[in-house]
């Protein structure tokens, strides 16, 4: 098989597991966004597939050879890491031609190769430049040159831009995502920003306790969590606890609710309903009843605040269909069963 | 981050202090010592103030160049083997635990405290042949029999690059600590092994502080005067251990004197050649 396999991929520090039993494939050309919360074991899974680490357990594949005890130099990979790592004592050029130095390329074939990757990053006439001279957007630009000049089957990136400022980190997010699929690479980004990940990613992995929870397209992620950490940790979200009568019927915070199923001999479950698809009408018709509590108006969206039973829920709208609430006023909330996403307690 | 250049008389103050020390203790000594050199000896050991240019004459003979030809030729033996051995040491060092990081420097550190002459006749027991290291050799069946080490040439410089390795590490142990660690990872994934990231990425990177290091091993290595008499022959004995006779054993401080000014100036000389070497290397 073309591209990359995890297979039971265990790393134990100790007796501490910072990567539990990961089952992986990323085919040929996509780009994989690992996303987690600090501590995931995110890093460390990318740092095994560069071979930086040796799992303890599992195998790992690459277009279908077992990679697990190649050593890293032999992987034909490039990596950006998270400061960068570019070499003080060398020049733009001299960085980026590194990798082809060390592999004895001719002299003309360097210099050609550094010129062609210094157009493709917009940096053309900069190959004399110590690196020291860049800023924070252009180092950028330059490790990932460096990365990609042997054209590696596989491209990984450690938080890559998690230095650069927000408007700049947005530019390159997109600017990225187009440069890989013209390149057509097998790509692996870590992440804790879910924003890059939504916007880069074939594939998001979200990870937890060294666990993968759910790997799947960011829509997919967005709009069908595989389980509460995901659908709140992806976005935000609502959780309210549901309950199944024994005839089928469904009560959401001790309200009954209509249309609503929790499934086959389901009796307890979690619902996930996103802010913008909670609907605020007159009480009653069937709605959950609740009172409004604050109205944060943000100009290009309103977050409305409302409390039920004790339980704080938001609902987003944009200014054309501004709700008609006060803080204070009673109002129904309406629950559309094909924007709730069941989950197990 | 660059401050403001001082401005008044009051913004030097405190540098008074430091000024003061160096003036006391180094610069008046070595003014006294660069006058004693043009003094005339007196037979007896006194020497009377003059200006003559004798003690530097006598200095320029073939006799003399050979031992300061020597002497440099000891320390920058010294400092490259100690900078040949340091570096990968005190690298591999940065990358152990804290624990074995502080149990070695603990240890380089008790090296420090023993005095030259300990360290001289600790090495020429060693280099014996009645209690020296060759007896384990021979009990280990590689050598028929023992024999000394010493005085030799080996020996000298064993224990000189013994004496210099605690320095060599300590002052390059800051710069190692603070390499950014994944600047080899990096080399790695780049397609370097790690002796080739080593070579590639972690020496260039120290090029200053290596070049600065090998200047202070160097000078330090100069001024030894112990060893070569405890451990060579006297081919081996450098030009400090001839100030230290004339100054001493002699009783001529003029000569000494001027021997120490010379010293002083071609030391110099080779520190500002190797800076401005490292300059023009950096400019290219």
């Amino acid at each position: 098989m073309s591209g990359l396999a995890l297979n039971n991929v265990t790393k134990e520090f100790g007796t501490f597991t910072a990567v539990n039993n990961v089952e992986l494939t990323v085919p040929h050309g996509t780009f994989v966004c690992m996303l987690g919360p600090s501590g995931c074991g995110k890093t460390t899974l990318l740092r095994m597939i560069a071979g930086l680490d040796l799992p303890t357990g599992g195998t790992i594949q690459l277009d279908g050879e077992d990679i697990t005890h190649v050593p890293t130099h032999k992987r034909n990979l490039g990596m950006v890491f998270q400061s960068l790592a570019l070499f003080p004592h060398l020049t733009v050029g001299e960085n980026i031609a590194y990798p082809l130095r060390i592999r004895g390329a001719p002299k003309e074939d360097q210099k050609k190769r550094v010129d062609e990757l210094l157009s493709m990053i917009h940096l053309g006439g900069y190959a004399d430049r110590p690196v020291s001279k860049l800023s924070g957007g252009q180092r950028q630009r330059v490790a990932i040159a460096r990365a990609l000049a042997i054209s590696p089957k596989l491209f990984l990136l450690d938080e890559p831009l998690s230095a650069l400022d927000a408007k700049l980190r947005e530019a390159m997010q997109v600017e990225l995502r187009q440069l890989q699929q013209q390149l057509g690479i097998t790509t692996i980004v870590v992440t804790h920003d879910q924003r890059e990940a939504m916007t880069m990613a074939d594939t998001v992995v979200v990870m937890k306790g060294g666990e993968i929870r759910q790997a799947a397209s960011p829509i997919e992620i967005y709009r069908r969590p595989a389980d509460t950490f995901v659908a709140d940790f992806i976005g935000s979200t609502n959780l309210l606890e549901a309950e199944a009568d024994s005839t089928g019927g469904v009560a959401v915070l001790g309200q009954p609710v209509s249309g609503v199923s929790l499934g086959a001999g389901v009796r307890k479950a979690t619902l996930s309903i996103r802010p913008e698809d909670v609907h605020l009408t007159a009480p009653g018709n069937g709605a959950l009843s609740g009172t409004v509590t604050f109205v944060r108006d943000l100009g290009g969206t309103i977050e409305t605040f409302v409390d039920i039973a004790g339980r704080q829920i938001v609902a987003v709208s944009t200014p054309r269909a501004r709700p008609d609430v006060t803080v204070g006023q009673p109002v129904g909330v309406v629950l559309l069963p094909d924007v709730c996403v069941v989950l197990a307690k | 981050m660059r401050r403001e250049a001082p401005q008044k008389l009051s913004d030097y103050g405190p540098l008074f202090f430091p000024a003061m020390m160096l003036t006391v203790f180094f610069v008046v000594p070595f003014a006294t010592m660069i006058a004693v050199s043009f003094f005339q000896r007196q037979q007896g050991g006194f020497y009377v103030p003059a200006f003559e240019l004798a003690n530097y004459q006598r200095f320029l003979s073939l006799f003399f160049a050979n031992v300061l030809g020597f002497s440099l030729m000891l320390a920058v033996t010294v400092a490259i083997c100690c900078i040949v051995l340091a570096v990968p040491f005190t690298y591999l060092l940065t990358r152990m635990t804290r624990k074995v990081q502080i149990v070695w420097l603990v240890a380089l550190l008790s090296v420090l405290s023993l005095s030259e002459v300990i360290i001289g006749f600790a090495w020429s027991t060693l280099f014996s042949r009645t209690a020296g290291i060759t007896n384990l050799l021979v009990m280990a069946g590689i050598m028929s029999e023992a024999k000394a080490l010493l005085p030799s040439f080996g020996a000298v410089l064993t224990g000189m690059v013994y004496q210099a390795f605690p320095y060599t590490v300590l002052v390059l142990y800051p710069a190692l600590v603070r390499l950014d660690p994944t600047l080899t990872e990096a080399a790695r994934t780049l397609g370097a092994s790690p002796v080739k990231a080593f070579f590639t990425v972690v020496i260039p990177a120290l090029r200053n502080t290596i070049t600065a290091t090998l200047i202070m091993v160097f000078i330090f290595a100069l001024g030894s005067y112990l060893l070569p008499q405890l451990l060579g022959r006297p081919q081996h004995w450098t030009l400090s251990v001839l100030i230290t006779d004339q100054a001493i054993y002699q009783s001529n401080m003029p000569f000494a004197a001027a021997m120490a000014v010379f010293l002083v100036l071609v030391t110099l000389g080779l520190v500002a050649l190797t800076v401005l070497a490292g300059r023009k290397g950096e400019a290219a």
